[in-house]
């Protein structure tokens, strides 16, 4: 599903490499963890991934379904079926979290040649989808993640994951700042996303995430590039060695 | 009354006190209008005129028109200015509302409501005849809001509307007083002047909408006595290239409350002046607006200035200025916060924020406080900023189109400025009136 082969990317305002020949496969209906030392690259990855500005891709490519991904809109992307749930989303104050919703389900929708949903419909579904992952009617009423805690924010991200049924889910550190329960939420809103035609790059600090969400593949990323490849053993070797060994043996 | 009453316009002698030519072109100036000459408040307007001769008209190198060119109010003669755009239902037209309608400034009876209703009592400026209880009032706020700082065109008017509103506010009518303005003619010079008297413990919403004319003047003097309340919001037709110019003079006494918001999307040249005099103990004024200006759309510059004088115990005052400006579009923002002796336990706040969609376009704010009391809470910022690229990734990161991403972007801008609307409903009406105005002319 997404392709990523030898992408070297580049600050747009300074003359810094940050990826630097990182290549990745993540098949249909696989989850892949990402695990890497602060500042190897992890957040910029998905970034370029979903079309931020700042980045400039200096060598290699990335592809959904064969597509070109690096020419896209970052709308254009989420709707060809990309979501990323940030590290850190952001307070928009001033817009409902409803209005935004499914002001970006339906735009998806349109750009799919889909129907868009009534607002009855709408509001059927995403009170449905709320309610598991324990977000409040209210909360939803609010303006986007403003005043939500850290760790609203991050169910959030998940509840407007479920709502866009993306087909290629990026999430960074979606577990930071999530109490034990709440990871519980997440991991199980995720569980049931879970399907033949739908990918998970996840990228965390912690094997605990990856408890609950077991992935297929967990990559070492290390200073721009993926070190070491292998299965959810290799989360387990992090956690209780760190990223010494595993940093010498790449040289 | 004063015995002035009886003293006609024309034996006024002026009083010159610029240079010659200065005087000249305000001679020129009132020359051009057609001064009413006796009547309703002709006191007033016999001592506005001699104020008027006594202070001249502004000068583009007058301090307080720094950022903002008279010229176009000084001129003798309005600029014909057509209106742009098709047909747009007025802001608040779908509501139950007494809508009073003026054309050009002047009341139109046949195409107003009936302006009976409980709790209130209107009667047309024009209508209005000598020993009507607004003649105590006309004049007078205007008058006293022009010290320490002139405002002469305010006087202009207090001498030369000839229409208008006088409104007195006994009780809580059941539904809001609504000023539709229309135009009568491209060249249209419109004077009016509102008086409005809420008495103790009464409540008025009185709304404003429509096309004004292409040069205005208008003006509100707005009494309110102990425990009133008056809710005031304007929003005028968007995009029409107009000068225009109006002034809000309140008075506010102990525990009564005055919210005042205006909305302005394109035009030419505006200056809205609020001048407030917190008189009582517990009092409150909230004065904010909404201003959305796009050079493309035809020249833009929009000035607010504000005067709000603290003289009452434990008074709370609010400013929350926004504007959204493109394409060499100039916003202003003059706001002034004075705290008296002895007012003590203030609360004043200020805010004026721009949002630039463009290096072209420009925010030229001063905001001032001065303070004699010594236990006060006030505070003042003034921002300038542009569009938060990662608010606007974040959005189109989950589908939404950039155009679509902006307007919600400057939605969100505006937000706090909309929230002084205290009436939901009516806050809901204008934020989709803003939206739909954003959706027709991307902000690209
Ligand atoms: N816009 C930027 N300006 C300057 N430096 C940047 C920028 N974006 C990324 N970097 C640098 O690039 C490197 C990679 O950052 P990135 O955020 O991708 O790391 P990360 O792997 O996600 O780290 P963490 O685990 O702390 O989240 C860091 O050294 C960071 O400081
Ligand atoms: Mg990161």
């Amino acid at each position: 599903m997404l392709n990523i082969n030898n992408l070297h990317v580049k600050l747009e305002d300074e003359d810094k490499a940050i990826l630097k020949g990182l290549t990745l496969e993540v098949p249909a209906g696989e989850v892949h963890a990402i695990m890497g030392p602060n500042g190897s690259g992890k957040s910029t990855l998905s970034y370029v991934l979903s079309g931020r500005d700042g980045y400039v891709v200096t060598e290699g490519e990335a592809t959904l379904d064969g597509a070109s991904l690096l020419d896209m809109d970052p709308e254009v992307r989420a709707a060809a079926g990309l979501f990323l749930a940030f590290q850190y989303p952001v307070e928009i104050p001033g817009v409902g979290n409803m209005t935004f919703l499914r002001t970006a389900v339906n735009a998806q929708r349109k750009a799919r040649g889909e129907a868009e949903l009534t607002a009855g419909e709408f509001l059927k579904v995403v009170r449905a989808k709320a309610a598991d992952l324990q977000i409040s009617p209210d909360m939803l009423k609010r303006p986007v993640n403003v005043g939500f805690s850290g760790g609203e924010k991050k169910r959030n991200e998940i509840l407007q994951m479920a709502m866009l049924e993306p087909r290629m889910c990026i999430m960074d550190e979606t577990d930071s700042g999530l109490d034990v329960d709440a990871m519980r939420l997440v991991a199980d809103g995720v569980n049931a996303l879970r399907s033949p035609d739908r990918s998970f790059l996840v990228i965390t600090h912690y094997q605990r995430l990856l408890d609950h969400i077991k992935p297929d593949v967990v990559h070492i990323l290390s200073n721009g590039r993926i070190i070491k490849s292998g299965g959810p053993e290799l989360a387990l070797e992090v956690e209780e060695n760190g990223y010494g060994d595993l940093l010498a043996e790449a040289g | 009354m004063s015995d002035l009453a009886v003293k006609p316009i024309d034996e006024v002698t002026p009083q010159v006190s610029g240079p010659p030519k200065a005087a000249d072109a305000l001679e020129a100036r009132l020359a051009a209008l057609d001064l009413p000459r006796d009547g309703f408040a002709v006191a007033a307007r016999v001592d506005a005129l001699a104020r008027l001769r006594a202070m001249g008209l502004p000068a583009p190198r007058d301090e307080y028109w720094r950022y903002t060119d008279p010229r176009p109010f000084n001129a003798p003669e309005a600029q014909a200015l057509p209106i742009v755009g098709g047909p747009e239902s007025p802001l608040f037209a779908a509501r139950d509302t007494l809508t009073l309608v003026f054309v050009d400034g002047v009341f139109d009876a046949a195409a107003s409501d009936d302006p009976a209703l409980d709790g209130v009592e209107i009667t047309s400026l024009a209508d209005a005849g000598a020993g009507h209880w607004a003649e105590d009032l006309y004049g007078t706020l205007e008058a006293a809001g022009q010290s320490p700082v002139r405002r002469p065109f305010a006087v202009l008017n207090t001498a030369a509307a000839r229409d208008g509103l006088l409104i007195r506010v006994t009780g809580t009518p059941s539904k809001p007083v609504h000023v539709l303005h229309r135009r009568g003619t491209d060249a249209a010079d419109a004077v009016w002047h509102h008086v409005i008297r809420v008495e103790a413990g009464a409540e008025l919403t009185l709304l404003e909408s429509g096309t004004i004319g292409a040069r205005s003047n208008g003006v509100i003097e707005a009494d309110l006595a102990p425990g009133a309340k008056l809710h005031h919001i304007a929003a005028k037709r968007a995009n029409d290239p107009k000068v225009g110019l109006s002034h809000l003079f309140a008075r506010v006494l102990d525990e009564a409350s005055l919210k005042s918001f205006t909305l302005a999307v394109n035009g030419r040249q505006m200056r809205h002046e609020a001048v407030i005099d917190m008189v009582g103990d517990d009092a409150v004024a909230h004065v904010a607006a909404a201003v959305m200006g796009d050079g493309h759309v035809g020249p833009f510059h929009h000035d607010d200035t504000v005067f709000i004088t603290h003289a009452g115990l434990r008074g709370e005052s609010r400013q929350v200025f926004k504007k959204v400006l493109r394409n060499g579009a100039t916003g202003v923002f003059q706001g002034k916060i004075l705290v008296k002796q002895g007012a003590q336990k203030t609360d004043g706040y200020q805010i004026s924020q721009a949002l630039l969609l463009d290096e072209a376009s420009q925010f030229l704010a001063k905001p001032e406080l001065e303070i004699y009391a010594d236990d006060v809470k006030c505070s003042h910022g003034s921002t300038t900023g542009a569009i938060d690229d990662e608010a606007l990734f974040y959005l189109r990161s989950r589908g939404v189109p950039r155009d679509r991403a902006i307007v919600f972007l400057v939605l969100s801008f505006l937000a706090d400025a909309l929230a002084e609307v205290e009436d939901e409903s009516l806050r809901d009406e204008i934020n989709e009136r803003l939206d739909a105005w954003l959706t027709d002319q991307p902000l690209n």
